[in-house]
C-alpha cells in the first residue's frame, strides 16, 4: 500500500475500546440525555440517603403548625398534619423509584424469557404464548391494575406487582420482535454455518443483538411505572398513610388545592421532572446503543 | 475425482399456495480447486441451490457426494466436519456480519467452536488471516460498521477461510460492491483458489463476473436447471433460447462491438406448483406444442447440457 | 453547435453535520444536448446523485448547503427561482425516476389513479381526460390498459419501474433525471427497461441524464458522458471520446476493474486503495492517492481542467502532455 493510502487510513486506526466506552462517547454527544442521567443519579442517590438529609421524619406531625407556608423551620411549609413536605417529598423519590424499579424490572426479566421463548422456537409454543398474551391485552391495563390491587388488598407490594403484570406483555411482544428480527440476519446463517451450537447462537449472537432495543423500552418503561404509581397512590391503591408517596401527597394535597396548591404542586413536579428524565435518558441511551448510527 | 457431486438435487418450499419448486433437478459435479458458476434471475432458485449443498438448508430429494462420500442425510457429527470443510460467503457485507463483534472476534469464531487451537494459536492464526485477505492489523478491534463494504467482505472471507475449507459457496459476494472495490475482492479470491486449491461453487447474477472466474457454469431458470456448459462454450455457442437472451442482455462496457439485443417478453412467473414442460415456454419465441411435454437435460458435446427439446431446431 | 437544454456552472454543494462538512459535489461543470443522453458515472458517494438532486431543488437543507453554482434549464436560472415556481417545473418539466421502484409508489393507490394524479397536478385537464392520458402512458411503457385499476403490489418490480417511468413522462417533461434506474432490475428486464426508454426520449424527443455505475449501460445508452470521482467530473465527452480514448487514470482504473466478456486475462486490474474521505478531500487532486501514475507536483495542487481535444474536458495535469 503507497504511503498516501496509509496515511489515509492511519486516522481510521483503532485503539483497543470497550463497548461500553464507545456507548459512554456516544451518549456523551446528547446533552439532554446526560443532563436527563444526572437528574436521574441525584433522584436515585435522594432515595438512598433521604433518611440522613431529611431534616424530618416523613411521619414527623407538628400538631401545632398545619397547613403552613415556607419557613425557616419547614422549607417548603407543611401539610395538613403538620408533616414537613420538604421531607416527605426526599422520602416520597425512595417509594416512586423503588416502585418503578422493581416492576419494570421483574417485568422486563419475565417478558425476555417469554420473549425469548416464542421468537426463538416460534411454532406452536410461539403461538400459544402471544394468543395468551392477545387475551390478556384485551383487558384494560387501568382496570386490570385496579382489580389487581383491590383484590389483593391496598399496599404498596401489591401496586408493584399490578404494575408489573401489566408490563410483561409489552415487554414480551418487544423482545419477540426483536429476535425475530435478529434471527433473520445473514450473520445468524453464518454463525451456523460455522458449526455455532443453539445455545452458543442465542447466547453470543442474538441476544446481545436484541437487548439493547430493549434496555432502551426498559428505561422508557420506568417513567411509565412511576406514573401508574403515583395514579394507583392517588387513588389510594398504592402506599398507605402514613408513607409518604408523591401519588398519596397530590391526593392529600386536593383538597386544599384552592387555598394551598403547592401541597399538590411540588409532588405534581416531581413526578413530572422524574418521568421525563426517565423517557429524555431513555431517548439518548436508544441512539448511543444503536453502533450503526455512526457520529 | 470429484469434489462435490450433487444429483438430482430437489428443494421445495412449502407455501399457502403449494410447493414451491426452488430447486428442482439439479445435477453436476465440481474438481478440486475448480470453480462452478452459478447464474439467473433474482426467484431461479440460485441462492436456494448453494444453502441446500452446504446444509444450512435441508434438501426435499436428490444426494450430495462429497469427498466420494454420500453426504445427504449427514449424523450431527458428519455436519460438523462437513461444515469444517464446506463455507460459505454471503452477498450482504452488512448483515452476515454481527455488528457486536469485533473482526479478530468474527474471524476467530469458527476456530473457537471447532475448539481445537489454544487461544494463543487462534489469535495468531486471526492474524496471519487478516494478513491473507488484506486487512491491516490495526482493525482487529474494529466493529464492522467502522469499516467500508470491500473491507468488510474480507472479514467474510477470512472468516469462511478460517477452517481451511476445500469448497466454498459465494453468494453472489460481489455484488453489493462498487466496480473497483469488486475488482479487489474478485482477485483476492482467484490467488486463495490459487494458493490453496479451494473449489468454489460461485452464485451471481452478472455474466461478466462468472465468465471471468468459472470453469463451468449453470444457468438456472426458475428451479431448473435449463444449461451447463464449461465456460468459454457456453458464451461462445449458447443453445438454450433463454442462456441466449440472458447474454445477448448484457450491457458490455464497449460502443463498438453492441451486439443485437435479443430482448425478452415478459418476466419471471412463479416457481409455485410449475406446469410440467420448460418453465421458459412462456417468455421463449420458439414455444411450440411439444414445449408442453417434459423436458430433459441432454448433453450436446462433452460437457454441455441443455434443457431444451428444440435447441437442435433452434440452432441451426 | 446543437442547442443545450441544461448548463451546470460551477456548481458546489456540502453537506453540513455536527461534525463535519461532507464535500459532496465541488466545483461540477457539464451541459445536456437537447434530446441527447448524458451519462453521469462514479461510485458510491461520488456525488451524481447530489448532482441530479439539485437540479430539481429536492435536497434537504439542512444538512444540505448549496454554496455556489448556477443551473441554466432552457435559458432559466433555476438556482434562484422560488419554491412555488420550482414546483412548476418539477415534474413537469422535468421529471425525475428513482432507483428503488417500489418506495416510489404509493401502496394504497391504484398505478393508474397515481400517473393521472401526476397529470392533473400541472394540467388543467378533467379528471376523466387525465384518466385516458395515463392509460396511453400505461400502453406506452408497454403495460397492458386492463391493469390500470391494479395496485402497485400486483406488479414485479421491472413493472413497478415502467409504471413509475410512465408516471415521470406523463406531462412530457423535456429533461428526465434517471439515478439509476435498472440497478435493482435483473438483467434481461434491465435490457427491456432501457430499450423502452430510449425509443420513449426518441419518440418524445426528451433530453435524459442516466445516472449509473455501470459502464455497459452508459455504453448502451448515452452520447455523452461525465466520469465523476470524489465530488468532481474527472473525464468529460463523448462516448466515444470516454470509451476510445480514455485520458484519465481514474477512468482507465475503472475500465481496468470491469471484467470483460471478452478477454482472456486471468487478473481484473483493480484500483488499490478507497475513495478519499469526502470530510477531509486532498488538497491537490482528488485520485492521486491511488493513482499508479501520480507525482508529487498532483498531491500539491488541484488540477486545472484540460481539453484534449474539442469537447474531451480531462482533470489530470498529465493529460495531453
Amino acid at each position: 500500500m503507497s504511503s498516501a493510502t496509509s496515511t489515509a487510513e492511519n486516522k481510521q486506526a483503532v485503539k483497543k475500546q470497550s463497548q461500553l466506552k464507545e456507548i459512554w462517547r456516544r451518549l456523551k454527544k446528547n446533552k439532554i440525555a446526560v443532563i436527563a442521567m444526572f437528574v436521574i443519579i441525584f433522584l436515585v442517590l435522594i432515595a438512598i440517603f433521604a433518611p440522613l438529609i431529611a431534616p424530618y421524619s416523613y411521619e414527623t406531625q407538628d400538631v401545632m403548625r398545619p397547613l403552613e407556608g415556607p419557613s425557616r423551620d419547614h422549607i417548603l411549609g407543611t401539610d395538613r398534619l403538620g408533616r414537613d413536605v420538604f421531607s416527605r417529598l426526599l422520602y416520597g423519590a425512595g417509594q416512586s423509584l423503588q416502585m418503578g424499579f422493581t416492576a419494570v424490572l421483574g417485568a422486563a426479566l419475565l417478558g425476555i424469557i417469554i420473549g425469548s421463548i416464542a421468537g426463538y422456537y416460534g411454532g406452536w409454543l410461539d403461538n400459544l404464548l402471544m394468543r395468551i398474551l392477545d387475551i390478556y391485552q384485551g383487558i384494560p391495563m387501568f382496570l386490570l391494575t385496579v382489580t389487581l390491587a383491590a383484590v389483593l388488598g391496598p399496599s404498596l407490594q401489591n401496586a408493584i406487582l399490578a404494575i408489573g403484570i401489566a408490563l410483561v406483555p409489552g415487554n414480551a411482544r418487544f423482545m419477540r420482535a426483536c429476535i425475530l428480527t435478529v434471527r433473520e440476519m445473514e450473520y445468524i446463517e453464518a454463525a451456523k454455518s460455522i458449526n455455532c451450537s443453539v445455545r452458543r447462537i442465542i447466547v453470543s449472537h442474538i441476544i446481545p443483538n436484541a437487548i439493547p432495543p430493549m434496555i432502551v423500552s426498559v428505561t422508557m418503561g420506568l417513567g411509565f411505572a412511576v406514573l401508574s404509581g403515583a395514579m394507583l397512590s392517588y387513588i389510594g391503591l398504592g402506599a398507605q398513610p402514613p408513607t409518604a408517596e408523591w401519588g398519596a401527597m397530590i391526593s392529600d394535597g386536593r383538597n386544599y388545592l384552592r387555598s394551598e396548591p403547592q401541597l399538590a404542586l411540588y409532588p405534581g413536579l416531581c413526578i413530572m421532572v422524574s418521568v421525563l428524565a426517565f423517557n429524555l435518558f431513555g431517548d439518548g441511551l436508544r441512539d448511543a446503543l444503536d453502533p450503526r448510527l455512526k457520529t | 475425482m470429484a469434489l462435490l457431486e450433487v444429483q438430482n438435487l430437489k428443494k421445495y418450499f412449502r407455501t399457502p399456495r403449494g410447493p414451491l419448486h426452488a430447486v428442482d433437478d439439479v445435477t453436476f459435479k465440481l474438481e478440486k480447486g475448480k470453480t462452478v458458476g452459478v447464474v439467473g434471475e433474482s426467484g431461479c432458485g440460485k441462492t436456494t441451490l448453494g444453502r441446500t449443498i452446504i446444509h444450512l438448508l435441508d434438501r426435499t430429494e436428490g444426494k450430495i457426494f462429497f469427498n466420494e462420500k454420500d453426504v445427504s442425510d449427514p449424523t450431527k457429527k458428519e455436519l460438523k466436519e462437513l461444515r469444517e470443510d464446506m463455507q460459505i460467503i454471503f452477498q450482504d457485507p452488512y448483515s452476515s456480519l454481527n455488528p457486536r463483534k469485533t473482526v479478530s472476534e468474527t474471524i476467530a469464531e469458527p476456530m473457537k467452536v471447532q475448539g481445537k487451537m489454544t487461544k494463543t494459536d487462534i489469535r495468531a492464526e486471526v492474524r496471519s488471516l487478516m494478513e491473507t485477505v488484506g486487512l491491516a492489523e490495526r482493525f482487529e478491534n474494529s466493529y464492522p460498521h467502522e469499516l467500508d463494504g470491500g473491507r468488510r467482505q474480507r472479514i467474510g472471507v477470512a472468516r469462511a477461510l478460517a477452517l481451511r475449507p476445500s469448497f466454498i459457496v459465494c453468494d453472489e459476494p460481489v455484488s453489493a460492491l462498487d466496480v473497483s472495490i469488486q475488482a479487489q475482492i474478485i482477485n483476492l479470491m482467484l490467488d486463495l483458489q490459487e494458493e490453496r486449491g479451494i473449489a468454489y461453487m460461485f452464485v451471481t447474477h452478472d455474466l461478466s463476473v462468472v465468465k471471468y472466474i468459472s470453469d463451468d457454469i449453470i444457468v438456472m431458470y426458475l428451479g431448473n436447471m435449463v444449461e451447463m456448459a464449461p465456460s468459454e462454450e457456453l458464451f461462445e455457442n449458447p443453445l438454450h433460447p433463454y442462456t441466449k437472451a440472458l447474454l445477448s442482455a448484457i450491457p458490455e462496457p464497449d460502443i463498438h462491438n453492441q451486439t443485437e439485443r435479443i430482448i425478452m417478453r415478459g418476466e419471471l412467473t412463479s416457481p409455485i406448483n410449475p406446469k410440467p414442460g420448460c418453465r421458459f415456454m412462456a417468455r421463449c419465441e420458439y414455444a411450440s406444442e411439444e414445449c408442453e411435454g417434459s423436458q430433459i437435460l441432454e448433453e450436446h458435446t462433452a460437457g454441455h447440457f441443455v434443457m431444451c427439446c428444440k435447441y437442435k431446431q433452434i440452432t441451426n | 453547435m446543437a442547442e443545450k437544454i441544461l448548463e451546470i456552472k460551477d456548481l458546489v454543494v456540502e453537506y453540513h453535520t455536527d461534525a463535519a462538512i461532507v464535500h459532496a459535489v465541488s466545483g461540477v461543470n457539464l451541459s445536456v444536448i437537447k434530446g441527447e443522453t448524458l451519462g453521469l458515472v462514479g461510485e458510491t458517494g461520488a456525488g451524481k446523485t447530489t448532482i441530479a438532486r439539485s437540479i430539481l431543488r429536492i435536497l434537504p437543507t439542512p444538512p444540505a448547503k448549496f454554496r455556489s453554482g448556477e443551473i441554466i434549464f432552457g435559458g432559466e436560472e433555476l438556482t434562484t427561482k422560488t419554491e412555488v415556481e420550482m414546483r412548476k417545473i418539477r415534474g413537469n418539466r422535468i421529471a425525475m425516476i428513482f432507483q428503488d421502484p417500489m418506495t416510489a409508489l404509493n401502496p394504497i393507490e391504484t398505478v393508474g389513479w397515481q400517473i393521472a394524479e401526476a397529470i392533473s397536478l400541472h394540467n388543467e385537464v378533467r379528471r376523466d381526460e387525465a384518466e385516458k392520458r395515463a392509460m396511453d402512458m400505461l400502453e406506452m411503457v408497454g403495460i397492458p390498459m386492463e391493469r390500470f385499476m391494479e395496485y402497485p403490489h400486483q406488479f414485479s418490480g421491472g413493472m413497478k419501474q415502467r409504471v413509475v417511468i410512465a408516471m415521470a413522462l406523463a406531462c412530457n417533461p423535456e429533461l428526465l433525471l434517471a439515478d439509476e434506474p435498472t440497478t435493482a432490475l435483473d438483467v434481461t428486464i434491465q435490457a427491456q427497461v432501457l430499450k423502452m426508454m430510449q425509443d420513449l426520449k426518441d419518440r418524445l424527443n426528451m433530453s435524459v441524464i442516466l445516472i449509473t455505475h455501470d459502464l455497459g449501460v452508459v455504453a448502451t445508452s448515452c452520447q455523452s458522458v461525465a466520469v465523476i470521482y470524489a465530488g468532481e467530473i474527472v473525464e468529460y465527452g463523448t462516448v466515444e471520446h470516454i470509451f476510445d480514448h480514455p485520458a484519465h487514470p481514474y477512468t482507465n482504473g475503472l475500465f481496468g476493474s470491469l471484467p470483460r466478456l471478452k478477454t482472456t486475462e486471468r487478473r481484473l486490474k483493480p484500483i488499490k486503495g478507497l475513495m478519499p474521505d469526502p470530510t477531509k478531500m486532498p488538497e491537490g487532486c482528488r485520485y492521486a492517492e491511488r493513482c499508479p501514475d501520480a507525482t508529487e507536483e498532483c498531491s500539491a495542487k488541484p488540477p486545472d481542467v484540460a481539453e484534449v481535444t474539442p469537447g474531451h474536458q480531462v482533470k489530470c495535469i498529465k493529460a495531453g502532455r
